[in-house]
């Protein structure tokens, strides 16, 4: 089936020692209009993501609006327990006790903020126990810089353009590999 | 590179570390076989952790009687035990979540063994309340839950519920934020280990691939975390404090207690996280990555909180006189000269007294007065909760019912084996993660590493590591750095 054979990517990848070199070889990629698949690396490197054209995480969204979520039933279920379901007078104070119901409001919304947001986070990015995206190198995780192109698709001349852009940018190694997409 | 950074900065990674060095030296730990002195220290605190279930289990079994709880004095030990060690876990989110929004770099080398030790802390104080109740089982009572006896709901407007609340909710966002950290941590062991390890790692790692959009979606989380929990920290503390401060006790109804209570529990804190890795970075060889800068930062933040509970101390005994009320005059007279002054003056005198020694740059940069203060610390945090819990309670209005109350054997035993739960669950983290954070070591490498700042930075460019990464260097000059927004943040 056409669909199974799509289902796998391959991929070209070279490796760089360090974070400068890095970003100018994204910068040089930018330059010639190369397709960057990927950037992968030991840890957050900053500057990549305006080079990549990422854009601004929008999980502060998320988080804003669990945390809405959070506070509007930490305090309407309080709310409704105290005036609705079973009212109680709690040393002669009113059924509802607002400044009482704040504490419990604040950590529900914190709560409910914090355990959202890190699930969506897990969710988009498709991590989880079990779960097994594209994995190029296990040096990736210690002390290499990946950058990525998609060769599925391309001629001989275009790979060999990508390896000559390796090797003009100080890439360490260059490597392909097939994987599910 | 080092043009960029503040000249009174001081190196916080030393021995001129590569990226790969890093990754050798932090998953040492993990991927070796377990060195005897940490095989002893495990048995005896598997020993303690016994001790706690024996405890707990002749708690149960004989009844709450058999603690040396009275109708004067009901709570004791547990609880002063239970406030002992949230505080304790407060350091963690400060290091982690304060200091990130502080961009505070030498958080890096600390935060996840702090964060941990706040897990763990917290694990070790819910078990009070819950052992306090006698009957363990019906534990579930204190939740809000839908039930067949009416339903009949807590009590939403009392502190011991608002704290059921904010201690479960400090656990789970803590857990949640240390192990968003330790991700990428894991997937580097992952990639380093073979066989049964690396399945087992490759679940416990999630997946991780270090795509650049991974990246920056998990900076924004630990940021926002970070901005949540830093609320949220000062919130628990606060709630704890309202267990007291919310009563009609002279001596313990005082709108002091939440920042108080706050400083208190970040001073125990530190000392405790100072206590553990000034062990760990002896015996698992971190000393690159927790340098006596790390140490003097944390020295500070102990002199600092620790005058904070001083001034509170003495406001709180001003204040009672000033007050003019006599049961409230009383009940500090008593806390001071009454039948457990002992415990006073070893709480001013660890607490308040021997941090002052912290003012000495000498002393803030010695390990041994750093680890002997901090068990100090910790041991006048343990006597100022109960000081303000025994003997307060001691001596209430009606004279014909003052008492005094030491613990039995079962509330000893009981706190030494949650000494065990802790130093157990400590000691099997450090064999089965990484014990600093290796991706936020390696990302302050360049403005922290020795060879990029501070007296050898210049005069022993021979290094491998730092040699590769001259142009680099001059690279940053020209303006085109990756970190310079990041180094602006570090000098202002």
């Amino acid at each position: 089936m056409a669909e199974l054979m799509s289902t796998e990517r391959n991929i070209l990848f070279g490796l760089y020692d360090d974070e400068e070199k890095l970003l100018d070889a994204v910068k040089a990629a930018n330059a010639d209009h190369l397709d960057i698949d990927d950037v992968y690396t030991p840890f957050p490197v900053h500057g990549l993501d305006p080079l990549l054209g990422l854009e601004e995480s929008r999980l502060h969204i998320a988080g804003f609006i669990f945390g809405s979520i959070g506070c509007l039933f930490g305090f309407g279920f309080m709310t409704w327990v105290f005036t609705r379901d079973w009212p109680i007078i709690f040393g002669g104070k009113p059924y509802w006790s607002v400044p009482a119901f704040i504490p419990i409001t604040f950590e529900l919304t914190v709560l409910f903020a914090a355990v959202g947001m890190v699930l969506v986070f897990y969710i988009i990015c498709g991590l989880g126990p079990g779960a097994e995206p594209r994995r190029l190198h296990d040096r990736i995780t210690d002390d290499k810089f990946c950058i990525a192109f998609d060769a599925t698709d391309l001629g001989s001349e275009a790979v060999e353009k990508l390896k000559g852009y390796f090797t003009k940018t100080g890439a360490e190694s260059v490597h392909t590999k097939v994987v599910p997409v | 590179m080092s043009g960029h950074v503040a000249p009174v900065r001081k190196p916080l990674i030393t021995g001129s570390k590569t990226y790969h060095q890093i990754t050798e030296d932090i998953c040492r730990p993990t991927e070796t076989a377990p060195s005897l002195s940490w095989v002893i220290t495990f048995i005896i605190s598997v020993i303690c952790l016994g001790m706690f279930a024996f405890g707990v289990a002749w708690t149960v079994w004989v009844g709450i009687g058999s603690w040396n709880l009275n109708r004067t004095i009901n709570w004791g030990w547990d609880i002063t035990n239970f406030v002992w060690w949230v505080g304790i876990g407060h350091a963690g989110t400060l290091i982690s979540a304060i200091l990130l929004l502080f961009r505070q770099k030498w958080r890096t080398g600390v935060n996840r063994a702090a964060e941990a030790m706040t897990i763990f802390a917290v694990m070790c104080a819910g078990q009070f309340p819950l052992i306090h109740m006698g009957r363990l089982w019906l534990a579930i009572f204190i939740f809000p839950y839908p039930n067949t006896r009416g339903p009949l709901w807590v009590n939403f407007n009392s502190p011991l519920l608002w704290d059921v609340f904010a201690i479960s909710t400090y656990f789970t966002v803590s857990l949640l934020f240390w192990y968003a950290g330790l991700v990428p941590d894991l997937a580097t062991v992952r990639d380093r280990a073979k066989g049964m390890r690396k399945k087992i790692y490759s679940i416990v790692s999630f997946g991780w691939n270090g795509s650049a959009k991974h990246w920056q979606r998990w900076e924004s989380l630990s940021l926002i975390l970070a901005g949540l929990a830093t609320p949220l920290v000062l919130s628990v503390h606060t709630i704890v404090s309202f267990d007291f401060a919310t009563s009609v006790i002279p001596g313990w109804h005082t709108t002091i207690f939440p920042p108080y209570f706050v400083a208190g529990a970040i001073f125990s804190g530190f000392a405790m996280v100072l206590t553990l890795m000034l062990i760990a970075r002896k015996v698992l060889h971190l000393e690159d990555y927790i340098t006596l800068e790390h140490v003097e930062s944390m020295n500070k933040v102990i002199l600092l909180t620790g005058s904070i509970v001083g001034v509170a101390y003495l406001t709180e005994l001003f204040i009672a006189w000033y007050s003019g009320y006599i049961y409230e005059q009383f009940a500090f007279l008593n806390r001071v000269l009454g039948p457990y002054y002992w415990s006073y003056i070893g709480m001013m005198l660890c607490n308040v007294i021997s941090p002052q020694i912290f003012w000495s740059k000498k002393i803030r940069r010695s390990l041994f007065w750093t680890f002997f203060m901090s068990i100090f610390i910790n041991i006048g945090m343990w006597f100022e909760r109960f000081v303000i819990i025994a003997t307060t309670l001691a001596r209430d209005y009606l004279p014909s019912s003052w008492s005094y109350y030491v613990p039995t054997w079962v509330e000893i035993i009981i706190f030494i084996g949650t000494i065990g739960l802790f130093f157990t669950l400590f000691l099997i983290f450090t064999r089965v993660a990484p014990v600093v954070a290796i991706a936020e070591v390696k990302s302050i490498l360049k403005t922290s590493g020795d060879q990029y700042i501070g007296d050898k930075a210049h005069h022993h460019p021979h290094h491998a590591g730092a040699a590769e990464h001259v142009p680099a260097a001059n690279d940053h000059a020209a303006g085109t750095s990756a970190h310079t927004k990041e180094d602006e943040n570090e000098i202002h």
